[in-house]
């Protein structure tokens, strides 16, 4: 059997030769009008510029590329086939991947817990980090619309606004802090999800799809033109930072600061470590939340509503409640890390929430897995440390990024975890009876 | 029939029309607490357009379906909505082309099933949240039930298993276990016996006498399956293009001429409703 | 009475163009059930190669307006068209069969790179190109307030027309339309019974971006400036067109994209510019609200 799939896989050099051949040709037809044409503005007319060298050299890599990717592909494929058929009988997937997995999921936890103190004076790590994880804490969020309740939505990044603006309104306006500001945005934005679960009730996935996005450039628009609330294209300037219990971060002065109250030396690094410890506590909320959603009747409608609404009415279950909820728990999460977004940054404009940022958050949760907690954490890591580490060539970034998704969708459509850990388990409950 | 005890559902001239087709014509029918109500006709007579009448799934053009619930009262299922005949009415069905949750596990079907119970326990998740025993309690019971009807339906050994991992059979089985666990008065059956072996339909068989006879519980069964039909029904009633053109006993049904007429109709009519007689 | 005839003119204009790049994401949804995030792109692709083209053709000394402008169309139309086909075959095609949202993702990223992939290879920023078509006729003047139909806006209107019409043909008519029409009920079935569903699948992809390209070029002659982004917004807009007329009728984008059109115009024009966006999505959710398939759409009865 596997002699004869491996005959298979053999293709002749001459047919590799024309494959490789026929995927030069394609890359001739995509360069010619993209890399061997260019225009140039000129004293306010156009030039045409030409780059035939350049084009030359993306047919070349084009073809050289396809020959050694197709023998690499060949030769994979061939020792995986062979090497799955013989462990096909041992395998139990399901119970063998869960504990690696919670492994995993503490050895995450760990490094993130000593990261600031091992990089204290490293400024860029710890903000990166701070970054990974307000979209480990969003993608954790829309993982409860998308992932569990199989809602698709593409305007999620509405949510995040709400709440980084309601904070911003409110602090800067009414003096109110973080804190304070923090439950009040989380509401704002779940009932932002209701209003947009509503008329939606009815729609299907696909419908359902462009209406989240029109209604996150709905939100976007209004940031931009409702001068007086948002501040328009500026956005809100200097909100206010995060206190340590009400003890700021600040050079030492008449009041009681951070620095001074435990009698350190101010250091400016004090509160970047302080909004990492922040956002980290907040994303561990929200993992804890959400787990703990999940294995409840409510998590559980979510689910089945995802894998069959008619099944669901026909056992009883408020198809309308269940979906709103799901809306309004997801928005709310992302309307809490809109809150840390707003303050982190201390400044925010609608620039922050294009559909872009929507699309890099749906991005999370489909990589990672849908549904899959840990997923969540591996798939922004990916995207978020994808492009810094492109920094130095910081044209090439999204150019990156975009690949990114592609390949990684095509490697593993599942997601990078399509596990699925069940709720609940007979075996655990009444012991090994087996 | 003057002396006959009020019927658990009544279904009054019922009528559901798409368009110029008539699916369901004038129907009227009785279904009696505690027994099997066989639902026969050939494809197309309107049979599964009749359960997504009764359940809400569909609003009938006219006519009404009245159930008698012994706590609440009389009801009237075609003014609810599908979630609600579940969970108020408690007439709860299955699906012709199996309906599962096929990534969750048997057991969480089961549980989900029981969402509404569950729900209420967990005081709007609240009380699930911080795991207060109220709500633990309801959990275990709920495991519990679902975990008595994995049993009885021989589907323990499956219970931690993804459902739509499992072989059809199973499924079907599932399917009913999932229904048995909204504690229905009335369940309809869509086709149970579908893509069943001998062996799976003899056991249907023994599941549903029990079901009606021990507990309690009225079912409407709609099948193919001759073996299954004439073997459970207590009553049969046929349907041909929407109307109801014979309704009796199964002795009474395999002897009407005009079902052997109109609905079978053929030579080898005797063979599909006598199967005793077939081997 | 003047400013909005002017109003649905322009509007009728813009319409055509979404129309047109609509028809591509209704033609694929149809198809392969998945939205083509990347069909917005290929549209923009398209006007930056109509832009190198027209400058070409300046460069040659080509001034007949009916020559170069053929020339454009069928140099956009073409390359365009190998545009779509490389999208499909290797982003789409390896995820055939998978999970709904992978295609999904897969083609944002798709978006994203072959935007970036014109701002590095074109540059970032606008390109402007010589005026190609103009002038125009002045319909009426209703106190000093002049209608005017240009010439271009006329080109945009037959041209869309002559596609519609060339499009109905091919898709009722020929034996790809056939085989288009019934991959889009039963892929398996069509498999079945010898027809090469993959290169159905490809055709339909080059079809659309054959129809995005038209557009690309047209909305190049129409406003005379492109850039890296204008593929988003058009996207968008088009999508929400196709979606509102009911995804997966060929009349139904049209019509849709045409609706839009119209609404964005006389919004902008006797509301505030600023929030016609809003407007138009308003009325996608409004229009949605009570007609969960579009206006056009089969009407999916819940199948139970």
């Amino acid at each position: 059997m596997s002699a004869l799939v491996l005959a298979h896989h053999r293709i002749s050099p001459t047919e590799r030769l024309k494959d490789a051949a026929a995927v030069a040709f394609i890359a001739l037809l995509l360069g010619i009008p993209m890399i061997g044409l260019t225009t140039i503005d000129q004293g306010g007319a156009l030039r045409i510029a030409t780059r035939w060298p350049a084009l030359l050299a993306f047919i070349a890599a084009c073809f050289v590329g396809r020959l050694l990717l197709r023998y690499g592909f060949d030769q994979l494929r061939a020792r995986k086939l062979a090497r799955e058929q013989a462990a096909a009988a041992v395998r139990d997937r399901n119970l063998a991947a869960s504990p690696l997995l919670t492994w995993v999921g503490w050895g995450a936890l760990g490094v993130s817990l000593a990261l600031p103190i091992v990089f204290t004076d490293n400024r860029y790590v710890v903000d990166t980090a701070t970054t990974v994880l307000i979209y480990v804490m969003l993608g954790w969020g829309l993982n409860v619309v998308v992932g569990l309740a199989g809602l698709l939505d593409l305007g999620y990044v509405a949510f995040y606004a709400v709440g980084a603006y309601t904070y911003g309104v409110l602090a800067t306006q009414l003096g109110w802090t973080f804190w304070q500001a923090l439950p009040v945005a989380g509401a704002m934005a779940a009932s932002f999800g209701i209003i947009l679960g509503w008329p939606t009730l009815r729609l299907r996935g696909d419908y359902l799809a462009i209406v989240t996005l029109g209604f996150g450039e709905i939100i976007r628009v209004i940031l931009v033109n409702w001068t007086e609330l948002s501040g328009g294209p500026n956005g809100i300037t200097s909100i206010p930072r995060p206190s340590f219990f009400g003890l700021p971060f600040k050079p030492p002065g008449d009041d009681p600061t951070f620095a001074s109250f435990f009698g350190l030396e101010y250091s400016p690094s004090h509160r970047i470590v302080f909004l990492y410890y922040l956002i980290l506590a907040l994303a561990l909320l929200t993992n804890l939340f959400v787990s703990r959603m999940r294995k409840l009747p409510i998590g559980r409608a979510w689910e089945a509503m995802r894998e069959d609404e008619i099944a669901c009415k026909a056992m009883g279950i408020n198809a309308r409640n269940v979906k709103l909820s799901a809306f309004a728990i997801g928005a709310m999460l992302g309307g809490f890390a809109g809150v840390f977004f707003a303050a982190r940054q201390g400044f925010i404009s609608p620039e922050s929430f294009t559909f872009n940022e929507s699309a890099i958050i749906l991005a999370i949760v489909v990589l990672g897995g849908m549904g899959s907690q840990l997923g969540v954490v591996l798939a922004s890591l990916v995207l978020v440390l994808l492009p810094e580490l492109g920094r130095d060539f910081a044209e090439y970034r999204m150019l990156l990024f975009g690949t990114a998704m592609i390949l990684i969708m095509i490697w593993k459509p599942g997601g990078i975890l399509a596990h699925r850990e069940p709720t609940l388990r007979y075996l655990a409950t009444t012991g090994d009876k087996r | 029939m003057s002396a006959a005890p009020q019927p658990l559902l009544s279904v009054e001239r019922l009528t559901m029309r798409f368009g110029g087709l008539m699916a369901i014509d004038d129907l009227s029918l009785d279904v009696a607490a505690r027994q099997i109500t066989g639902v026969i006709g050939p494809n197309g007579a309107g049979k599964t357009t009749f359960f997504n009448c009764l359940t809400g799934f569909y609003k009938p053009t006219l006519g009404s379906v009245r159930l008698n619930h012994p706590q609440r009262g009389p009801m009237r299922l075609e003014e609810l909505a599908s979630h609600q005949v579940a969970r108020t009415a408690r007439v709860v069905r299955t699906f012709q082309n199996i309906r599962l949750f096929p990534k969750m596990t048997v057991l969480e079907n089961l549980i989900v099933a029981q969402h509404n119970a569950l729900q209420h326990a967990s005081r709007f998740s609240l009380a699930g949240l911080f795991g207060l025993p109220g709500y633990r309690r309801a959990e275990t019971a709920a495991t519990e039930k679902a975990v008595g009807w994995l049993q009885r339906l021989n589907l323990i050994d499956k219970a931690d298993t993804a459902a739509g991992e499992l072989p059809y059979g199973m499924q079907r089985r599932i399917e009913i276990a999932r229904a048995l666990c909204v504690d229905p008065l009335l369940l309809c059956l869509d086709e149970p016996a579908a893509g069943l072996n001998p062996r799976e339909s003899a056991e249907l068989n023994e599941l549903l006498k029990h079901l009606a006879r021990d507990e309690g519980i009225a079912i409407l069964l709609i099948e193919h399956d001759m073996s299954v039909v004439m073997n459970v029904s207590d009553h049969i009633c046929v349907l041909n293009y929407g109307r109801k053109i014979a309704e009796g006993t199964p002795a009474a049904i395999q002897r009407d001429p005009n079902v052997i007429k109109a609905y079978l109709g053929e030579e080898d009519a005797d063979e599909e409703l006598h199967p005793e007689a077939v081997q | 009475m003047a400013l909005a005839l002017q109003q649905l003119i322009n509007g009728l204009t813009l319409g055509a163009v979404y129309g047109l790049i609509a028809i591509g994401y209704t033609m694929v949804y149809g198809i392969i059930g998945m939205i083509n995030f990347a069909h917005g792109d290929i549209y923009m692709v398209s006007a930056f190669i109509a832009v190198t083209v027209f400058t070409l053709l300046a460069t040659f000394g080509i001034s007949s307006i009916p020559l170069s402008l053929l020339l454009v169309l069928l140099v956009a139309v073409l390359f365009t068209s190998v545009y779509g086909w490389t999208v499909e075959r290797t982003a789409y095609r390896p995820l055939r069969g998978s999970t709904r949202l992978a295609p999904l993702i897969s083609a944002i990223g798709m978006s994203i790179f072959l935007q970036n992939m014109v701002q590095l290879t074109q540059g970032a920023r606008v390109k402007p190109i010589a005026p190609v078509l103009v002038g125009g006729i002045d319909l009426l003047t209703v106190d000093g307030f002049t209608v005017r139909l240009a010439y271009s806006q006329i080109l945009i209107v037959l041209v869309t027309i002559a596609l519609m019409a060339g499009f109905t043909w091919l898709i009722t008519r020929t034996s790809f339309g056939r085989q288009q029409r019934s991959c889009e009920q039963d892929r398996t079935m069509t498999a079945l019974l010898g027809i090469n569903v993959d290169r159905t699948i490809s055709l339909t992809f080059m079809l659309g971006a054959a129809l995005a390209a038209v557009a690309g070029v047209m909305v190049t002659v129409y406003y005379g400036v492109v850039d890296f982004f204008i593929g988003f917004v058009a996207g968008i807009k088009a999508f929400t067109a196709a979606v509102l007329g009911g995804i997966g009728s060929l009349p139904g984008a049209m019509l849709g994209g045409l609706l839009i059109g119209l609404i964005e115009a006389f919004w902008a024009a006797y509301l505030s510019a600023e929030y016609k966006d809003v407007a138009t999505f308003s009325i996608l959710i409004l229009v949605l609200m009570f007609r969960p398939s579009g206006l056009l759409g089969r009407p999916e009865v819940e199948k139970v």
